[in-house]
């Protein structure tokens, strides 16, 4: 090939290339949020209301259900679905119901397009930020869902039938009810009687106990504590309560709120020292800040570790592994009291909603959307999930009959123990980004992998605190 | 000729540049347009805000440990990735002990050797990240497992757990999982360089270091540059964006240290709910990549030898 022409055909071409794999790789992030339009109102026309169908129900139109596929499955939605049929023959067929871990990306298009789902399980890593959702006027109020009459006994009111504070975790500062939260999970320390009794030890109720076990294990080889240190945001599910017990739940309050200087508090100072002291002592399994939730979970479940903080999901997602030890007898411990000046009595715990089911404001369907909701808070679905995934729902009792799995007894057990001293503690709701990334990625891990003293982290959470609140693109809640 | 020369080759990108337009300058202009807007992804309405959002990003500490991350990935991926496929491609061709009546060969069990190369190629990011994973892992790695295996057992890293060494890591899953293509690419460019190249070379008594430098280094420069462009691509875009939320600790932890470019815009646009921002920082992304470019295509310039 000559060259003696300006024009270069080997020239232009590896332009156009170095130009095409330039521009499409980057707009390829950027396009693929571009916005939809409003379709508009294509909602579909109100049933007759009756006994049987409180919520005025289309008996013949289609139901778009998406579920969070995680660590409770999928079955008991399609269980509650298959009655949800039975009551409403003429709609069979036209029930979809999805399940896909990935919420966010596959429901954000919809959302944007307008032409959401009827019911959605907003739950899992990809969780679409409820502050948004709820700012942007893009859900329904679950007060008529409420105030209709429970599966169960038509006299009660489906809210009585639910646990105390379910649904004010679904309100947002108003009298609307956005969410509905369907599971309910008891945070704590996790622990397994079997490997205790090894030891000779039952779970400590005071710090000092907790110390000494844990020094007793190390001369066995065995860690006190592991944790998931890619996830640190593990950690507040049991410092949070311990937090609220050392101090009084009102620090706790003012957290949440964003109050100035609310982490200075020495309640949070005195928890921070306690947990730094596991790491300082050489109780921490080592390698724990490298670890998943599945790879510390394992070796908790293994025996390599004897505590870890989690949540009563850990049951079901560990099952396999705990099988492995007959003796392994899972329970969850409230935080151990740091000393006897402590605000807050022994079994003071973190217990709230999970799994949260919202109605979107353009669902086409969303009388059908809360009926299929009501229906899962019958007692007979929540005992099928309760039988599924060893977890307590929303519907206040219902475990009468069951024979509990040993940790859900367990967590029934301390419920019952905490009796009033329950506390929720917001944060992980209300503000994703500052809770899982700034406090627990930026602060709690560092901390726990020795790398930040407590007050450096106080220091440091402190500041993302008081950004979060000067920052006006993330909505604020108050308590 | 001249004269119609642009003319003829407009006819002949008419299609490809409509199509262009369409699916590629379009969502291009209006991401730009949405990067003026308090957009949330969440819900059709927004309203203009004009350069609040650019304003964010310069105080945004976690967007600028996200452009120091992807500027370290962008500077030193290529160089090693690059490096590395080159020097293997010329063991493998060039670089082996001279044969009866071939002039250059490559090493013994050359073919087998790059097959070994390729391989990686054919797994999928995801596949090759976990493997990775599973190999950082400190509770019970290969990795540490074989430093306790030589004696170094109080050499016990947390590897993606911590802040000094997260990115390095990600960074040696990444190199790995692109060598073997380069492998290829370089040892197509090779086989075309002339032997009599190389005949006239050894016959002056050239070592294998000066044939490198003199002879095959020159002579692939195209090929070079071509492939720094496309490494640069990935080091910014959805290679970088797999890796790190595949392996990294939070992701983009701990600390920041593991956060690029495309993982903030995803995390903002999917976890926050703040489109309209997250728009804001691929523009800026889009900007590092030009600017990339222009750096490399200068720097690249070099009298190009024909033959």
């Amino acid at each position: 090939m000559g060259s003696t022409s300006e024009f270069n055909r080997r020239d232009l071409v590896k332009r156009a290339a170095a130009l095409g794999i330039v521009a499409v790789p980057s707009m390829g992030v950027l396009s693929a949020c571009a916005g939809g339009g409003d379709s508009g109102d294509n909602k579909v026309e109100k049933g007759k209301k009756s006994a049987k169908n409180p919520l005025a129900v289309n008996d013949s139109a289609g139901l778009d259900v998406v579920i969070f596929d995680g660590g409770f499955g999928d079955k008991y939605a399609k269980d509650a679905q298959g009655e949800y049929i039975k009551s409403f023959p003429k709609a069979d067929g036209k029930v979809k119901l999805s399940s896909t871990q990935k919420i966010q990306s596959t429901l954000q298009p919809r959302f944007n397009g307008g032409n959401p789902p009827d019911l959605v399980d907003n739950s899992g890593a990809e969780q679409m930020d409820f502050g948004t959702l709820v700012g942007k006027d893009q859900l329904t109020d679950l007060t008529a869902l409420l105030d209709a009459p429970s599966v169960d006994d038509p006299d009660k009111k489906v809210r009585d039938t639910l646990r105390p504070g379910v649904v004010e975790m679904g309100q947002f500062g108003g009298k609307e009810t956005w969410i509905l939260y369907y599971a309910y999970t008891v945070y704590g320390v996790w622990y397994s009687k079997g490997n205790l009794a090894k030891l000779d030890a039952e779970y400590p109720e005071t710090w000092d106990d907790m110390l000494a076990l844990c020094a007793k294990a190390k001369k066995k080889g065995v860690a006190g504590w592991t944790y998931p240190g890619k996830y640190p945001y593990y950690f507040p599910f049991s410092l949070y309560p311990f937090i609220a017990k050392i101090g009084g739940e009102e620090v706790l309050r003012k957290i949440d709120n964003l109050e100035p200087n609310a982490w200075k508090d020495p309640a949070v100072k005195a928890a921070f020292e306690a947990y730094y002291e596991l790491y300082k002592k050489g109780y921490v399994l080592k390698g724990s800040p490298g670890l998943d939730h599945l790879q510390s979970q394992k070796a908790w479940a293994e025996g390599k570790a004897l505590f870890i903080p989690n949540g009563s999901w850990v049951e079901n997602e560990s099952a396999k592994q705990i099988a492995k030890n007959p003796h392994f007898d899972l329970a969850v411990g409230a935080p151990s009291s740091l000393s006897t000046s402590d605000k807050m009595p022994y079994g003071t715990i973190w217990a709230s909603g999970g799994e949260p089911y919202i109605v979107p404001r353009k669902a086409r369907n969303a009388e059908g959307g809360m009926e299929l909701l009501r229906i899962m808070l019958s007692k007979k679905s929540s005992q099928n999930f309760i039988k599924q995934v060893s977890s307590l729902t929303s519907l206040n009792g219902g475990t009468e009959g069951l024979k509990l799995p040993p940790g859900l007894a367990s967590a029934q057990a301390v419920l019952q123990k905490a009796g009033q001293n329950i506390v929720n503690p917001r944060m992980q709701d209300w503000y994703v980004a500052l809770q899982k990334e700034r406090i627990g990625v930026g602060a709690l891990g560092e901390m726990m992998a020795g790398r930040m003293t407590p007050d450096e982290a106080i220091k440091k959470i402190q500041k993302y605190a008081d950004d979060t609140r000067d920052d006006s693109s993330v909505k604020k809640y108050k308590r | 000729m001249k004269h119609g020369k642009y003319r003829f080759i407009a006819g002949f990108l008419v299609l490809p540049l409509a199509i262009y337009a369409i699916f590629v300058i379009s969502p291009f202009v209006q991401a730009i347009y949405y990067s003026f807007t308090d957009w949330t992804g969440l819900s059709p309405d927004m309203k203009m805000v004009g350069f609040d959002n650019y304003a964010r990003l310069f105080k945004d500490d976690v967007f600028w440990s996200a452009v120091g991350n992807s500027v370290t990935l962008l500077l030193l991926l290529p160089v090693v990735t690059l490096s590395l496929g080159i020097f293997f491609a010329f063991m493998l061709n060039v670089g082996g002990r001279r044969r009866k009546k071939a002039v250059i060969g490559g090493v013994r069990g050359s073919g087998t050797y790059k097959i070994l190369y390729f391989f990686p190629q054919v797994l999928s990011v995801p596949i090759v990240a976990l493997l990775f994973q599973f190999a950082y892992n400190p509770e019970s790695g290969a990795l540490n497992a074989f430093f306790q295996a030589i004696g170094l057992g109080n050499v016990q890293p947390d590897w993606l757990g911590d802040p000094q060494i997260a990115l390095w890591c990600v960074m040696a899953a990444m190199v790995w999982a692109n060598v073997g293509f380069y492998v290829v690419l370089f040892s197509a460019g090779m086989s075309s360089i002339p032997k009599d190249f190389y005949e006239a070379a050894l016959l002056d008594g050239a070592n294998r270091f000066n044939t490198f430098f003199r002879i095959t280094l020159p002579l692939l420069w195209d090929t070079v540059q071509t492939g720094w462009i496309y490494m640069g691509i990935l080091a910014l875009d959805v290679s970088a964006f797999a890796f790190v939320q595949i392996m990294s600790v939070g992701p983009g932890g701990p600390d920041y240290s593991t956060e690029v470019l495309p993982l903030y815009v995803y995390q903002k646009t999917f976890r926050d709910g703040q489109a309209g921002y997250a728009t804001a920082i691929g523009v800026s992304l889009l900007i590092v990549t030009l600017v990339f470019s222009a750096i490399v295509m200068r720097l690249g310039r070099r009298e190009r030898l024909e033959f």
